[in-house]
């Protein structure tokens, strides 16, 4: 059996300006091929105009047992959110 | 002759013929991310059928559809080159095909964006769109596939010399291109050769694939005169549905 | 449904004092509705399960290409031939999402291709019925993607990750394919006196079988609560075929055809219609291979697959020699 084409995953940015956002993955035989295939298969409906492609044995990824220590701290930090201030609605829209 | 509407056959009946035998793919492809993009390519293909042909209908004036085009012609009258009618056989001579037709359509496409007919322009400016990706994946998958394995090399090879022949019928300019070189509606075929021939080197030479020596070629597709057998089954498989009931809506 | 077979490899339901203090954990996070990402834990059945089920949903995408793409090359008109080859693409395409689905937890594309071509994973009851006239593309996408629908939304909220992604974004491109069957059968209703004969003879054939792709009833589903609970199978194979049926009936009598099933009626007292069971034998027969295009089908994928096995190779070989190359040239 011959070598099974690598997994690669696959991030678009489209039209408006947001950041690339992860939209699946396919197979592919390298950085090119895979860019073509993510062109094909996941811009069918008009949705990017900027392919990422990173192969998915490359890609970092925080262990799910660190879910603890990474994210909690951020959990009590109510501050960086704007519903934490309470202003007055005669002050108007802020 | 209404040459115009000729010429207008030539370009539809290509795109549909390719497009038809592209579709052949769908569900049976090496590889299924081959196999969406192979769907791709069709879908651009047919909806260039359905603006060519439909000003082809337009421009013939007897009422007739692109549709009524497309499935109620029988094989003397179809305007397609020969190469683009023969069957896929396999993934390596329909891309093949698909790269040697591809290097032809983006100067020819990209010529056609001068023309004294504002319609044809404007349907070459779409179609251009997409020839470009098509020659892009085209090229780069014959290079793929020609500088893959020895077994691979041997059959684009094949592929190559077999469908080699059938290449020159491109640039066989005829009475109907000379008038409309003269009208300014296209230039003549014969024109794209050398951009071709240099696209074709390129990327054969990158496939480790050797181009045959002979400079025989085919013709009868796109005059009409001499189909290969090959057509007929693909119409009769093609326009079955509006032979067999005719009249009905679909 | 789509994964209508898929045995659980566990026991039926596990007691929660059956289980491990991890597998409490992890049920008390589908519970409360959160997602279960590739590399957290799960249990050795929640895993196994859902690679058969997501494989065989898989499997059932690209397999049921061929009955469709039968009908690419004659399809009637150029706006039809795009119509159904942009659908049957999406099927390639929605094949293409599940198996890097299943992908995440372990097995290869690959691999779950070996296994469908041995025969070891199944897909769909459905492909295996052939599609005889243009009307069949009409049947099919009114009815077998009708079906599917039903059954793919719910499965947006499943509780792997990954699978729900996949589902959410199969569902947002499904929502043509329902419709652009039910427009073939408008067409054909409104058509000749045989493209209404051509009509009516489809949802004779379909009716059934597309009754069949919510699996058998619940009470010989032995496996369904655990599926359930750990939220993997969203709703009973009856609740989603009564909900089919009420929704397809007044379609059909939309369209003036004539559902194949003398004791369809309205029920008051259930709120419901009742209607005549499928035949469970013929469905398992089709399921353990003796369908009416079970060889075919599974030959036609094998056939593709050893085809292509020279081009696969070939691109994968070109991709070394290219990143050696690169090499050498630093």
């Amino acid at each position: 059996m011959s070598k099974e084409w690598p997994l690669w995953e696959v991030f678009i940015r489209g039209q408006h300006g947001m950041s690339h956002r992860h939209v699946g993955s396919l197979h592919a035989v390298d950085a090119e091929h895979a860019i073509k295939n993510a062109r094909d298969v996941y811009t069918r409906r008009n949705e990017g105009v900027s392919i990422w492609v990173v192969m998915a044995k490359d890609i970092a990824a925080s262990s799910p047992s660190d879910k603890g220590p990474l994210y909690e701290p951020a959990r009590d930090k109510v501050y960086r959110h704007p519903t934490f201030y309470d202003i007055p609605e005669d002050v108007g829209k802020m | 002759m209404n040459h115009l509407f000729e010429f207008l056959l030539r370009q539809g009946d290509n795109v549909l013929v390719l497009g038809h035998r592209t579709s052949e793919w769908c569900g049976v492809a090496p590889a299924l991310e081959e196999d969406i993009a192979l769907a791709n390519t069709a879908l651009d293909l047919i909806g260039q059928t359905q603006l060519w042909l439909g000003y082809a209908a337009e421009v013939e004036g007897a009422g007739r559809s692109a549709n009524d085009l497309a499935y109620q012609r029988d094989v003397y009258d179809f305007r397609n080159l020969l190469m683009l009618e023969v069957p896929n056989d396999d993934f390596g001579r329909t891309l093949m095909r698909q790269f040697l037709f591809d290097a032809f359509q983006v100067p020819w496409l990209t010529a056609l964006l001068q023309s004294d007919d504002q319609q044809v322009a404007d349907i070459a400016a779409k179609s251009l769109k997409e020839a470009l990706y098509h020659l892009d994946r085209s090229s780069e998958t014959v290079i793929m596939l020609g500088d893959g394995t020895e077994h691979s090399n041997a059959r684009m090879q094949a592929a190559l010399n077999y469908l080699f022949p059938y290449a020159g019928e491109m640039f066989a300019d005829d009475a109907t291109d000379i008038a409309m070189d003269d009208s300014g509606v296209a230039p003549l075929p014969s024109a794209m050769r050398a951009a071709w021939t240099q696209t074709v080197e390129k990327v054969l030479g990158e496939a480790c694939l050797t181009l045959p020596d002979t400079a025989f070629a085919h013709s009868g597709g796109r005059t009409g005169f001499r189909h290969t057998e090959h057509l007929g089954h693909m119409l009769a498989t093609m326009q079955t549905l509006q032979r067999s009931y005719p009249g009905a809506t679909w | 449904m789509y994964a209508q077979m898929v045995k659980s490899t566990g026991k039926g339901l596990i007691a929660r004092d059956e289980m491990t203090a991890e597998d409490r954990t992890f049920q008390d996070r589908i519970d409360a509705g959160e997602k279960i990402e590739p590399k957290d834990y799960m249990p050795d059945g929640y895993r196994r399960n859902l690679i058969r089920q997501i494989g065989q949903h898989a499997h059932s995408e690209i397999v049921g290409q061929l009955p469709e793409g039968n009908w690419i090359t004659r399809a009637p008109t150029l706006e039809r031939k795009a119509n159904l080859l942009a659908k049957v693409q999406d099927e390639a395409g929605h094949g293409l999402y599940l198996y890097c689905a299943a992908e995440t937890l372990g097995v290869s594309r690959d691999e779950l291709f070996k296994m469908l071509h041995s025969g070891e994973m199944k897909y769909s009851s459905i492909f295996n019925y052939p599609t005889l006239t243009w009307a069949d593309m009409g049947a099919v996408g009114w009815l077998v993607d009708g079906a599917a629908i039903m059954n793919q939304v719910p499965l947006q909220r499943t509780s792997y990750g990954p699978y729900a992604r996949a589902m959410v974004r199969i569902c947002k491109e499904e929502s043509f394919h329902q419709r652009q069957g039910f427009h073939i059968m408008m067409a054909m209703v409104n058509g000749t006196a045989d493209q209404k004969r051509m009509a009516q003879d489809a949802l004779n054939r379909f009716w059934y079988p597309a009754l069949m792709m919510f699996g058998p009833s619940d009470k010989d589903s032995v496996h369904s609560a655990q599926s359930m609970a750990w939220k993997i199978k969203m709703n009973t194979n009856d609740e989603l075929r009564q909900k089919f049926v009420g929704e397809t009936v007044p379609q059909a009598q939309y369209l003036g055809l004539t559902i194949p099933d003398e004791n369809l009626k309205w029920n008051d007292d259930t709120g419901h219609y009742d209607f005549t069971e499928p035949d469970w034998d013929e469905f398992f027969h089709v399921i353990s291979g003796s369908g009416p295009c079970n060889t075919d089908r599974l030959n036609a994928r094998r056939k593709a697959w050893d085809d292509g096995a020279w081009v696969r190779e070939a691109m994968m070989a070109h991709a070394e020699k290219k990143a050696q190359r690169r090499v050498a040239a630093e």
